[in-house]
């Protein structure tokens, strides 16, 4: 859910990256973190497992501008991928605005990527979300496998595993180097204000 | 969950009601946050030092978090959700469904003061919200 603060003239939404272990989401946020300017995103909030694997979920806010003299804050998350966490996803999830949904490209990852997207939707389901309402975008991440001998899917494949009833826009990406980061966050922010702009702003401001 | 939009009228009515109740008592900062971890209110002398977001987030995770713990060992939930450090504690208390007064304190505010002021504010507030 979307805060509209009409005294300070603020939005606030949430963002949650989702998409099977170790696909890279919470290697877009650090991207982001790295690259933003200290204006415009806030502290990187990261709960860890001990390696790299998230445990509950990483938070980074972003002051993204203005939009008809609001100003708009982003908050992103990230949740942990790990089969056994489901009920911190949705906890994670709960009060989402926006999603990108991360694709791992390994071939033996395949059914993974399929199984995430399913359990998002029954999560959603669970809080009376449609995901074929809200502002989604795709995100095929570590294209940079490609090009070695791991065996990889192809872009024509994910869009037939991920996104045959969905049909939103995908970003093919490199989320270690940063190819496709932003083009796809820019995305998603724009879905995801422009709903909430729609539903709250722009028609006489009622709740 | 429905979008939630605040007026000046909604926020100066919660700010007043948390002023004059926990604040008043002595307490350190107050937040009053909603279970996507936004911040619908910030109050207290000391609520511009804190980072609000970061807490706000870990407050609804952690509240959330709980509440599965509770399920887990066949309670409904919580009645008391305490830290307690040593120069500072923190006291998370439910209203209704989705919001979570955090509240901060010393040691020179007892925490029966701070559970008493937190049940006597929630049915006030939720009022405020649900208006
Ligand atoms: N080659 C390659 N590796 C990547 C890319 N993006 C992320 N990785 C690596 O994949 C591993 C997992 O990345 P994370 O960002 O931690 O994955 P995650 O989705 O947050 O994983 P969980 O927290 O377990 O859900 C790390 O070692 C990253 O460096 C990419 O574009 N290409
Ligand atoms: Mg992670």
């Amino acid at each position: 859910m979307a805060l509209i603060d009409l005294n300070k003239k603020e939005v606030h939404c949430k963002i949650v990256y989702y998409g099977p272990g170790r696909c890279g989401k919470t290697t877009n946020l650090l991207h982001i973190y790295a690259t933003m300017n200290e204006q415009h995103r806030g502290k990187m909030l990261t709960i860890d497992t001990k390696g790299d694997r998230t445990l509950f979920f990483d938070l980074l806010p972003l002051n993204l501008g203005k939009i008809s003299g609001f100003d708009i804050r982003i908050q992103l998350y990230t949740v942990p991928g790990q089969v056994m966490y489901e009920a911190t996803r949705k906890l994670v999830l709960k009060g989402v605005d926006g999603l990108v949904f991360v694709a791992d490209p390994l071939r033996v990852r395949q059914a993974r990527n399929i199984e995430s997207l399913e359990g998002l939707r029954q999560n959603l389901l669970e809080m009376h979300l449609n995901l074929d309402a809200m502002p989604v975008v795709l995100q095929y991440n570590k294209r940079d496998l490609v090009d070695t001998p791991i065996p990889t899917l192809t872009v024509a494949e994910l869009d037939q595993d991920l996104n045959q009833t969905l049909k939103v826009p995908t970003f093919e990406a490199v989320a270690t180097t940063g190819l496709g980061v932003f083009e796809t966050l820019k995305e998603i922010s724009k879905r995801t204000v422009t709903n909430v702009a729609n539903k709250h702003l722009l028609s006489g401001r009622k709740p | 969950m429905a979008d939630l939009v605040l007026t000046a009228e909604i926020q100066n009515k919660a700010n007043e009601l948390i002023e004059n109740s926990l604040v008043k008592a002595g307490v350190a900062t107050v937040l009053l946050i909603d279970g996507a971890g936004n911040v619908l209110a910030n109050c207290g002398a000391r609520g511009a030092e804190i980072d609000a977001i970061s807490l706000a987030a870990l407050a609804a995770a952690s509240r959330g978090a709980t509440a599965q713990i509770a399920k887990l060992i066949g309670e409904e939930d919580f009645s008391l959700l305490f830290h307690k450090g040593k120069n500072g504690n923190i006291h998370f208390g439910r209203l209704g469904s989705d919001l979570i007064l955090v509240t901060i304190f010393t040691d020179e505010v007892s925490l029966g003061l701070v559970r008493c002021r937190v049940a006597e504010l929630t049915q006030p507030i939720l009022d405020i919200f649900e208006a």
